[in-house]
């Protein structure tokens, strides 16, 4: 029965699979690296699918949905930037609000769209090397997001590394205090990088709408944006690995439906569990080692920041 | 200029005044959103707030008040505790689910019984699945510091998934016809959380929401450990210092609200819902979040929050049944109302300033 | 050197609500003068600084620096007038290297290669060794504080300001900052010295202006003036020093042998092979620079880390196991560093702060059940017994300055009439008033017989109240000496000299 499944396949859909939550994932981690948690993940992902996929049924473009998408998202994550930056509402409690605000306020966005197919997104056309055998049916037959996405990640990893604006971002989530003493725009920085992680949000919530998934159901995200933020603790919050996780997890979605569909002899429920089950595993893992979990974390993190004197 | 400044100590009459603030800017927010929906707000608003009470189905919605309310302040008081503590149990949803999936599993496990054991065996069992439950994500944090958070979230897509198998398989009522769900309750009566007085809503979940109420207002007030638990929430290093055991804590908070969760889902399925089925979780344990901090996370507050967001549910399904009015429409009011309630609390803890200070010579 | 005039402030004024910071400052720095601001702690030299430095905008005054009107509306433009600043709680990030440090603190900084060659370049030149590459977190805190200068050294500036730059220092390390800073000034640099230790003012400066209350109390030439004048000037009074009564020790009662403890937190420092006896009516001052395991032997005697079998022994019974409350029931109390967050929780009231340490020897709790009247009563009695100025006792912890509510802290702990007393930096930012109260405590509470350990970084104050001395250092805890006879020389050895410097370097130490 396993035997039915076929592996070139799997990992070309596993890519698929992984790409919405690499990129709220990526988005949230830059969030974090300045400092700020952000719990409404699944709350922007979720707008930013149905913003989204209106956008697209209704100027039958794909990209404009992208775009409403980005928009979307980067508006609930001002919202939340608006609530505990500048009035400093708690950010886990801010972070829940969001969530359970963007389930409800996208069900209601969402009223009339169930069952509509969204104009669809063509896989990029890269010539000939879509046309090797196994690797181009797995790395080179997707569409632009999938790639975006990637390169989305190699960008992040070069911003913080190499430049000037990073290591700024960076040291405000080391210490806000210390950075706003040398002059450094502790909020601007904070609602600039929200800005940026609930676009990203956004745009994975989208990517489930039109292209994954393709469609309105209410509730799509269905946990998603809280793997991203786990999978942000995972990498230790570093843009490498959060693609390493991203695809794990992916891959585990992928294999656990693909065993479904094989028809394997264990209930469907207990196999729709694994993602989340192996979320908490690799958690405790990771948390385990409490020294390099601590050092690695941004030392801010979540604090609110006051300039009080 | 507009600018916060923080005050000395946080403003006792900004504290009760803000959740109330809340109300009315969603009344007012909400209003604008349902004018989007083509319906009339004034009308909208009356018949989420109004009608319910005092309406013409007034009579049917009045108990319904309590059977609503019910869970919500019995999870929320458990959750209060941890949330006050600075431990974020989010997966109340889960331990509820789980909570109902044990009682009634240990109740259909007599039946046909009449053993008027069987009840409270049920309660037992209840209490004991939620904080099983909440166990998991404790013992995590405890022993491997791992995000409570995450944990207790993650698990309630898992109680998801177990409901679910539950009613497909092990729970599967055998005189069903096929159809998912187990026995109803109402034809179980040994094992009915039945009215206690026809007509009223008040069954034992309800009186479990007022005792929880008063137990959790003498904990919290008079007792050595409600204030173990509001120094470690305001100042971790100085409960440590005080003796408090960080750990200790955890648990004991998790484990609380976690047993009310179960308990709150087990009166919920053998009373109201009558039945464990796919579509039983009805998102409680979320809402209980809002009625937890709505109520200052004050035991008080939240009898009061519970009662107000129970109005907004039944309110909300009249809204439905006469204007048409999305059932969506009404938890994107709940969200709003936590963002408002969020939003205003900075008045408690600092005052609005505008222009330059005043030198006082 | 009294050259040109560089920086000239006249009338500043700032107020926060409630105070006044700053009341219609006047002074002048010249050029290539070291001025100090000397005042005691909230006298406003903070918030002057920070005026200068652009992080604070003034009510109303005027400033000129250079010969041209200066108003720095942030950091930034100050560091380009030619403004540096090294801070006193130092605005460094601990996860980030020396390098990526130094490039934050500057406008435009060289490429990463180029600029790890100038930081090696100028901490060299002013003898002032740091590895660009290392990561903060690691360093210890005198090197923190050079990556803070060479970061201000690299823009050339004009100003340099130091806000409390020795309190870091052990003596030796002193000495090579003031000869680094001598030689700035030698270059023209003019240097702005805030400190509220006079002996090395008079040791550095040229110049110095008086603030008290947010006002100039007068200006004068430090050399010219004896410390106590000094000390008169700034506190406004004549201060009386504690009087400390010889008695005889009595029998051990606590005892600490071959304690090693690894910290939870992974920038702690490791405690190794601590060992200490105590006895009833001794007063054991042990001294050391910030971060070498003050923290953490509070909080292996506190009971927040618990020790293994056999390290700790109080009046015979072993109690390494225990945690805080069933120290406290012993007889051992405890008063930590942190006054707001670890000795008191900040938005509390002191009813509350009361009962957060004095439950159980006040026997505030039945079944588990707190005796709120009994804790009011028990706060009263501290205000009363320590003149706290508070209105009562329903005021939250953080609504007190910073002497009032160390004098409720310590006094929560005496008048539960401990065995054994131990406290981390009992007067740090306490004004003279209020640190002369709490030594004076001290003093009392071991004349009546109880042992107390001062842990401090303030050496005059552990010469003041201390009969014995040991100096921790890298988690070590040295023999203790009797503090009678003790040279400065002496225990800036014990507290291990200059850290990570060449011997050749360390000059001469006396002030």
């Amino acid at each position: 029965m396993i035997g039915s499944i076929d592996p070139v396949l799997l990992i070309a859909s596993l890519m698929v699979a992984s790409t919405p939550i690499l990129l709220a994932a990526i988005g949230e981690m830059i969030v974090e690296k300045a400092g700020v948690l952000n719990l409404g993940v699944e709350g922007m992902m979720i707008v930013g699918a149905i913003t989204g996929f209106i956008a697209a049924v209704e100027s039958g473009s794909p990209l404009v949905g992208f775009a409403a998408a980005a928009c979307g998202g980067a508006l609930m994550a001002l919202l939340f930037g608006i609530l505990t930056q500048i009035l400093l509402s708690n950010q886990v409690a801010t972070g829940l609000a969001l969530t359970l605000f963007g389930l409800g306020l996208s069900s209601l966005m969402g009223q009339g769209y169930n069952g509509i197919r969204p104009p669809a997104t063509a896989a990029l056309d890269l010539g000939p090397v879509s046309d090797l055998p196994v690797l181009g049916k797995i790395l080179f037959s997707h569409d632009w997001l999938v790639y975006g996405s990637l390169a989305l990640v190699a960008a992040t990893w070069a911003f913080l590394k190499y430049s000037r604006a990073g290591l700024i971002l960076r040291a405000v989530g080391e210490s806000h205090d210390a950075a706003h003493a040398l002059g450094y725009k502790v909020i601007r920085i904070r609602l600039m990088a929200l800005l940026f992680g609930g676009a990203c949000a956004g745009l994975g919530g989208a990517y489930l709408s039109l292209i994954r998934v393709p469609q309105w159901t209410e509730g799509m995200t269905a946990g998603a944006g809280w793997i991203a933020l786990a999978i942000v603790v995972f990498a230790s919050w570093k843009a490498e690995r959060v693609l390493l996780g991203a695809y794990l997890f992916g891959g585990v979605t992928v294999l656990q439906l693909n065993l479904q569909a094989a028809g394997v002899a264990i209930p469907v429920q207990y196999l729709s569990m694994a993602p989340y089950l192996i979320t908490i595993l690799v958690l405790v893992i990771i948390s385990a080692d409490r020294s390099r979990a601590a050092l690695n974390a941004p030392a801010s993190l979540g604090q609110n920041f006051h300039a009080s004197r | 200029m507009l600018r916060l400044e923080r005050r000395p100590s946080a403003s006792r009459f900004w504290s009760t005044a803000t959740p109330l603030l809340a109300v009315l800017a969603t009344m007012i927010a909400g209003g604008v959103l349902f004018a989007l929906l083509g319906k009339d707000p004034f009308v909208a608003i009356r018949t989420i707030f109004w009608d319910p009470l005092f309406g013409q189905f007034a009579s049917y919605s009045r108990p319904q008040l309590l059977v609503k309310a019910g869970p919500l302040i019995v999870i929320a008081v458990g959750l209060s505790l941890g949330f006050r503590a600075g431990i974020w149990n989010i997966g109340a949803e889960g331990q509820y689910i789980i909570g109902a999936v044990c009682g009634a599993g240990a109740g259909l496990a007599f039946y046909p019984s009449e053993s008027p054991l069987i009840f409270p065996l049920m309660i037992l069992a209840g209490a004991l699945g939620g904080w099983a439950w909440a166990m998991i994500p404790a013992i995590l944090k405890v022993r491997f510091n791992t995000s409570e958070i995450l944990v207790s979230l993650m698990l309630v897509y898992v109680a998801g998934h177990i409901l679910s198998a539950a009613s497909f398989g092990l729970l599967k009522n055998p005189e069903g016809m096929g159809f998912p769900g187990s026995r109803n309750f109402q034809q179980f009566p040994a094992a009915h959380n039945a009215e206690i007085f026809a007509g009223t809503g008040m069954h034992w979940g309800t009186v479990t929401a007022f005792l929880a109420v008063i137990g959790g207002y003498v904990l919290l007030s008079r007792h050595i450990f409600g204030f173990q638990v509001r120094v470690a929430g305001q100042a971790p290093r100085a409960a440590r210092f005080a003796g408090v055991s960080p750990g200790r804590l955890t648990a004991i908070c998790l484990g609380i609200s976690g047993a009310l969760a179960g308990l709150a889902g087990l009166f919920e399925v053998s009373g109201p819902a009558g039945q464990i089925s796919t579509d039983f979780a009805s998102g409680y344990g979320f809402t209980a979040i809002i009625v937890a901090f709505l109520g200052r996370l004050h035991p008080v507050g939240i009898l009061l929050a519970g009662l107000l967001m129970a109005l907004t549910y039944i309110g909300g399904e009249l809204a439905q049944l006469t204007l048409n009015l999305p059932s969506a429409a009404i938890q994107a009011f709940q969200g709003m109302l936590l963002f408002f309630l969020l939003a205003f609390d900075v008045f408690a803890n600092f005052r609005l300033r505008f222009g330059r200070v005043e030198v006082a010579r | 050197m009294t050259g040109d005039v560089l920086l000239a402030i006249e009338g500043l004024t700032k107020a926060y609500p409630g105070v006044v910071a700053n009341d219609g400052v006047s002074f002048s720095v010249a050029k290539g003068e070291v001025h100090a601001l000397l005042g005691e702690n909230g006298a406003g030299k903070s918030t002057l600084v920070k005026t200068i430095y652009g992080l604070v905008r003034p009510d109303d005054g005027k400033m000129r620096f250079d010969g041209k009107d200066y108003a720095p509306p942030e950091p930034r433009a100050a560091r380009s007038a030619g403004v540096a600043m090294v801070f006193q709680h130092f605005s460094l990030f601990e996860a980030l290297t020396v390098a990526e440090n130094v490039a934050l603190g500057m406008e435009s900084p060289p490429p990463q290669r180029t600029l790890s060659a100038r930081i090696r370049e100028v901490s060299e030149e002013y003898g002032l060794p740091l590895d660009p590459m290392r990561m903060v977190g690691d360093l210890s805190a005198g090197e923190r504080q050079r990556v803070e200068i060479i970061r201000c050294l690299l823009q050339d500036p004009k100003l340099l300001i130091m806000d409390e730059p020795t309190s870091v220092l052990t003596p030796q390390e002193v000495e090579i900052l003031f000869d680094t800073l001598r030689q700035l000034a030698e270059e023209g640099t003019s240097i702005l010295y805030i400190s509220h230790k006079l002996e090395e003012i008079r040791a550095l400066c040229d110049g110095a202006t008086i603030l008290r209350h947010g006002k100039v109390v007068g200006s004068c030439d430090p050399r010219a003036k004896t410390a106590r004048e000094l000390a008169e000037m700034m506190v406004g009074a004549t201060l009386q020093s504690p009087k400390k009564e010889a008695g005889e020790p009595g029998k051990t009662v606590l005892e600490v042998r071959g304690l090693s403890l690894t910290p939870a937190n992974p920038f702690g420092t490791v405690l190794k092979n601590v060992g200490m006896t105590l006895r009833a009516g001794e007063v054991l001052g042990i001294g050391g620079v910030a971060g070498n395991g003050q923290d953490e032997l509070l909080a292996a005697l506190s009971g927040e880390a618990l020790s293994p079998p056999g390290a700790i022994t109080l009046r015979g019974e072993e109690i390494g196991n225990l945690g805080p409350n069933a120290r406290r029931a012993r007889g051992l109390l405890c008063a930590p560093e942190e006054r707001l967050g670890h000795a008191a929780a900040p938005d509390m009231n002191l009813t509350e702060n009361a009962a957060l340490t004095g439950s159980i020897r006040r026997g505030l709790l039945r079944h588990g059940f707190v005796d709120w009247q009994g804790a009011r009563r028990f706060a009263e009695a501290i205000i009363s017994g320590f003149d706290v100025r508070t209105p009562g006792p329903d005021v939250a912890a953080r609504a007190l300055s910073g002497g009032n509510l160390q004098k409720f802290v310590i006094g929560r702990e005496v008048l539960q009439r401990p065995e054994v007393l131990v406290v981390n930096q009992p007067t740090w930012g306490v004004d003279a008033a209020a640190a002369a109260a709490i030594r004076q405590a001290l003093l009392d509470l071991a004349a009546k017989g109880a042992a107390v350990i001062v842990i401090s970084q303030d050496l005059d104050e552990l010469m003041e109240v201390a009969d014995s001395f040991a100096a921790l250092n890298e988690g070590r805890l040295s023999a203790p000496r009797p503090t009678d006879g003790l040279t400065l020389d002496e225990i800036g050895l014990m507290l291990g000299g200059a850290h990570d410097m060449h011997l050749a370097e360390v000059h001469h130490a006396e002030a």
